[in-house]
Order: C-alpha cells, then sequence, then structure tokens
C-alpha cells in the first residue's frame, strides 16, 4: 500500500517523520536530496531556515532570495538564496499558492508588543530556533529573516499588512532539492495570537528523499 | 640626476605632512564641531558626527539615545544601506520583519520605529522628505552585481555593499554573522499585489534627507552602493551626507510614544529596558 504522502518523491526514503505541535526540528539534507513539508491538518506555519552545513555563516538570506526573483512570494520554482547570494534549494513543487518570507518568527519580545504583556511567558518560534541551533553552537547572531511556510502574508497598496487567514489545506506540501549540504531547521509555529496557525498548532510531517520530486 | 624627496625618512614625513589641509567631498569633518552645515538650533558642542560618503563609501559609529541623526541624499542618487544594533549588547540588532509585523505596514516613512530582536525601538523615523525606501531587497553582493568592470569587490573601484558593510562591522568587533537584513534608503521598493517588487530607483531631486532619533545607545553601521535591482550599466551612487547631534531622550509625554498600542507597549520595553 502506497504512502499518498510520498507520492512524486524520487530516491530512496531517508527520513519520515513528525514534527509535534510547538516543537522545533532539524536535520542535515544534502545536496540532490528532497525536503518534503507536509501540513497535516491544514494551515500549520512552519518557519523555517538553513545553514550551509559546511560553515554555518552562511544562511538562509530573504533580501537576495527576494531581490533575485523580483517578488516577495515562494512558489514553484523559487530559488532560496543564501546571503552569499548562492542557491541553497530550489521548491520544485507545491500545492500551496505560495508562502511567505518577509513575516518573520514570532517571539516572547515581539509578542508583547503586538499583543500585550501577557502573552510573554508563551511559547514562540524564535525560542525553538535557539533551542535547535544552540546545539550546533549557533545563538542569537544566526537569527536572520525565515521563511514561513504555508503562511499567508498579503501586502496591499499603501503597504499594509498582516498575518491573515492561510491558503493552504490539509495534506498540502511544499517540496525543496537542497543545491548545497545544508542543516534545514524547522519551528513548528506555536502561535496562537493570530491565524497563523488556525489558532490551534497542529503536526507538520517531514519526509527526506533521496533523489529529487516530480510535480504529481 | 636630482634626488627622490622620498629617498630618506625626513623627505618622506615632510611628502606626508604636505598633504595636511587638503580636502574631498567624501571626508569626515573633524572635529564634527567645526562643520559648516549646523541644522539650525543645534549648538556646535552638539555635533556628533558629520561625514560625507562618496560611490562606495562606509562609516559606522556609535551614538546615544537621544542623538539625532541625519541622512541627505545630496544630488539625488544616494542608495544608504543600514545596519543597526545596541551598541551595549551587539547582539541586539535591528530585527526586519518585526519592524513591519508589529507596525502592520511594509513600507518605512515618518512616525515609523525600527523595532530590534527584542521588543524595543532602536530608533525612531522622525522625519521623511524622501519616502522611498526599502526593507525587502537588501544589500547588493558581488555575485549579485556582475560587472564588465571586474568584480565587485571591496578591493575595486565599484564595491558592492555586502563587502563594504562587512568592513563597517568588523571596525566595531562583529563580523559575516552581524550583517542582518537591512533597511536601504532612498531607493523605493513597493509591492504589487501578485507580489511583484516594484522598484523606484530616481534619480531624484537633490535634497532628500531622513532624520532618525536613537532610542536606545545604537551602533550604526552605513554604506552608499548601488541597490540590488539598480540595472544602470556603470556604478550610479551618489555622495550621502551623514550628520549626528546630541539631543534629548524621547521624554514619557511625547505623543509619538502613543501612537499606536505597538508604539506605547515598545516605547515601555525601552523604559524597562534602561530601568537600571
Amino acid at each position: 500500500m502506497s504512502d499518498a504522502v510520498l507520492a512524486g518523491l524520487a530516491g530512496a526514503i531517508l527520513l519520515d517523520e513528525m514534527v509535534p505541535a510547538r516543537a522545533p526540528w532539524d536535520h542535515l539534507v544534502r545536496e540532490g536530496e528532497t525536503l518534503r513539508i507536509v501540513d497535516l491538518e491544514g494551515n500549520q506555519s512552519g518557519d523555517f531556515l538553513m545553514y550551509a552545513a559546511h560553515d554555518d555563516s552562511e544562511r538562509y538570506s530573504a533580501q537576495d532570495t527576494i531581490a533575485a526573483q523580483a517578488n516577495i512570494f515562494l512558489r514553484t520554482g523559487s530559488i532560496l538564496l543564501s546571503n552569499e547570494a548562492r542557491p541553497m534549494a530550489e521548491i520544485t513543487a507545491t500545492t500551496v499558492a505560495y508562502h511567505d518570507t518577509i513575516g518573520g518568527a514570532c517571539s516572547c519580545e515581539s509578542n508583547t508588543l503586538r499583543y500585550g504583556h501577557h502573552t510573554k511567558a508563551q511559547h514562540a518560534c524564535v525560542e525553538n530556533f535557539l533551542t535547535s541551533n544552540a546545539r550546533y553552537g549557533r545563538g542569537k547572531r544566526d537569527m536572520v529573516s525565515n521563511i514561513n511556510w504555508f503562511m499567508n502574508v498579503p501586502v496591499e497598496v499603501d503597504g499594509t499588512l498582516g498575518i491573515v487567514d492561510g491558503i493552504s489545506a490539509p495534506g498540502l506540501y511544499v517540496d525543496l532539492r537542497m543545491r548545497m549540504d545544508v542543516i534545514a531547521v524547522i519551528s513548528n509555529c506555536p502561535q496562537i495570537n493570530n491565524p497563523c496557525n488556525g489558532f490551534n498548532p497542529t503536526p507538520l510531517r517531514v519526509v527526506i528523499a533521496a533523489g529529487g520530486a516530480t510535480r504529481v | 640626476m636630482s634626488r627622490s624627496v622620498t629617498a630618506d625618512p625626513q623627505g618622506a614625513r615632510a611628502h606626508a605632512r604636505a598633504m595636511a589641509g587638503t580636502r574631498v567631498e567624501a571626508m569626515p569633518t573633524v572635529p564634527a564641531t567645526a562643520t559648516a552645515h549646523r541644522p539650525a538650533g543645534v549648538a556646535p558642542e552638539a555635533m556628533l558626527w558629520e561625514e560625507t560618503l562618496g560611490p562606495g563609501g562606509y562609516a559606522g559609529k556609535e551614538l546615544e539615545r537621544g542623538a539625532r541623526l541625519s541622512l541627505t541624499d545630496l544630488q539625488g542618487d544616494a542608495c544608504v544601506s543600514m545596519l543597526l544594533f545596541n551598541a551595549e549588547r551587539p547582539i541586539e540588532r535591528l530585527n526586519i520583519a518585526d519592524t513591519a509585523k508589529v507596525q502592520w505596514n511594509a513600507y518605512l516613512q515618518a512616525g515609523r520605529m525600527l523595532l530590534s530582536d527584542m521588543g524595543r525601538p532602536l530608533m525612531s523615523l522622525l522625519e521623511d522628505s524622501a519616502a522611498t525606501h526599502d526593507t525587502f531587497c537588501g544589500p547588493s553582493q558581488e555575485r549579485s552585481r556582475p560587472s564588465a568592470d571586474g568584480p565587485a569587490a571591496n578591493w575595486s573601484s565599484h564595491p558592492a555593499a555586502r563587502g563594504r558593510l562587512l568592513l563597517g562591522v568588523s571596525k566595531f568587533g562583529l563580523g559575516r554573522r552581524d550583517i542582518h537584513p537591512c533597511v536601504n534608503w532612498f531607493k523605493g521598493v513597493r509591492i504589487a499585489a501578485d507580489g511583484t517588487t516594484v522598484v523606484q530607483l530616481g534619480p531624484f531631486a537633490p535634497g532628500r534627507a531622513v532624520l532618525l532619533r536613537a532610542e536606545m545607545n545604537v551602533l550604526v553601521v552605513l554604506a552608499n552602493c548601488p541597490h540590488v535591482l539598480d540595472r544602470r550599466p556603470g556604478y550610479c551612487v551618489t555622495p550621502v551626507r551623514v550628520s549626528a547631534w546630541r539631543g534629548p531622550i524621547t521624554p514619557p509625554d511625547d505623543p509619538r510614544r502613543r501612537a499606536t498600542p505597538e508604539c506605547e507597549r515598545a516605547f515601555l520595553n525601552v523604559d524597562e529596558y534602561f530601568r537600571r
């Protein structure tokens, strides 16, 4: 019996596991391998960063990525660039119209501004990123603008922006084929004060395949 | 054959000292108190920094809470990338995503805060006669600016911005990991409905300026290089005047502190930081 979630992935399945709600996850993903992140229950934001495995002072750069594609939305075909303007990964497929890379990661500190000081003790994505990164000797200096898979942040004509109701759905996914060896880090967003997780943090599923992926 | 003037140390010293008093456009005024461009109402002794950055120029300085920082696009084609840190603890730095998200707007204009990653305003944008700025595209890089004139390296005549920022932070003991997503002043990037970046490169009328106020003790690093999306041939960027002077810390009754609920809480956070 084949698992529909694995459809279109080429090569051996190297890893297939769940990321619990609110939790961080990180793993080495080698050049040529594909990382598939699945929005199991729909509209669950997965905050995401990548660090070059050989030298983690090279890391995902939202600004280099946006400038190179002249667009703020991440879609199929988007090349995710590093702060050295080198390709780290390509979105080879996604069943969501677009993903976000300007909305940032929630933090205890920014939560106090956005919602009030009553939120200071709530869990947040920066806490997850710091926790994962600390195992590799990384710290706050390594926190940079991230990707938010499955999150919707449109920008209006006058510049008004906000995290609004998501455009994802149960089972939708994104495939990243790596252009270099990276440490991929996910924070399964625990935010409950805005729609990014549908006000209900849920698990994500991550799969690493040895080869590329074909559009299903 | 006459002997070279620099054949011996005394000659070399005389040659070096003969340069004194040379003036070029891209240079600092030292002391800043001697500047001819002092803003109205600012006493000479309050001047902290007066420097013109030429094409590819960079500089950095620490400013105390309350200081004003003015950037003037002298000829209409400046593009100033800015890194911003808490000078007391540079691990705290400008967070571009929080700056947009917390203030519910992607475009910088007068009245906005430049927020750190710790929920505090590092600086406020008091005045802005340009209204064309960019928080999306970041600094140009060697790789993103291929040129017929050779690599856009620090040793070239047309360096890309990121290399200048690296030099700027290095002078303060920081490094590659501290080059955070930055603001580009004076070149605009707006977002179309389909997410396309729409650039506003000008060139614009001369003299547009932004005035910033330090809400914490900050470290500012600036680089003046062509915008990453500027495809004009050559190295199109013109000088920027950087001026800073001492000023009063934002008082508790400043109406800008209550402009929005988010602004109010940000200033409460910085007040708490300084409660020591």
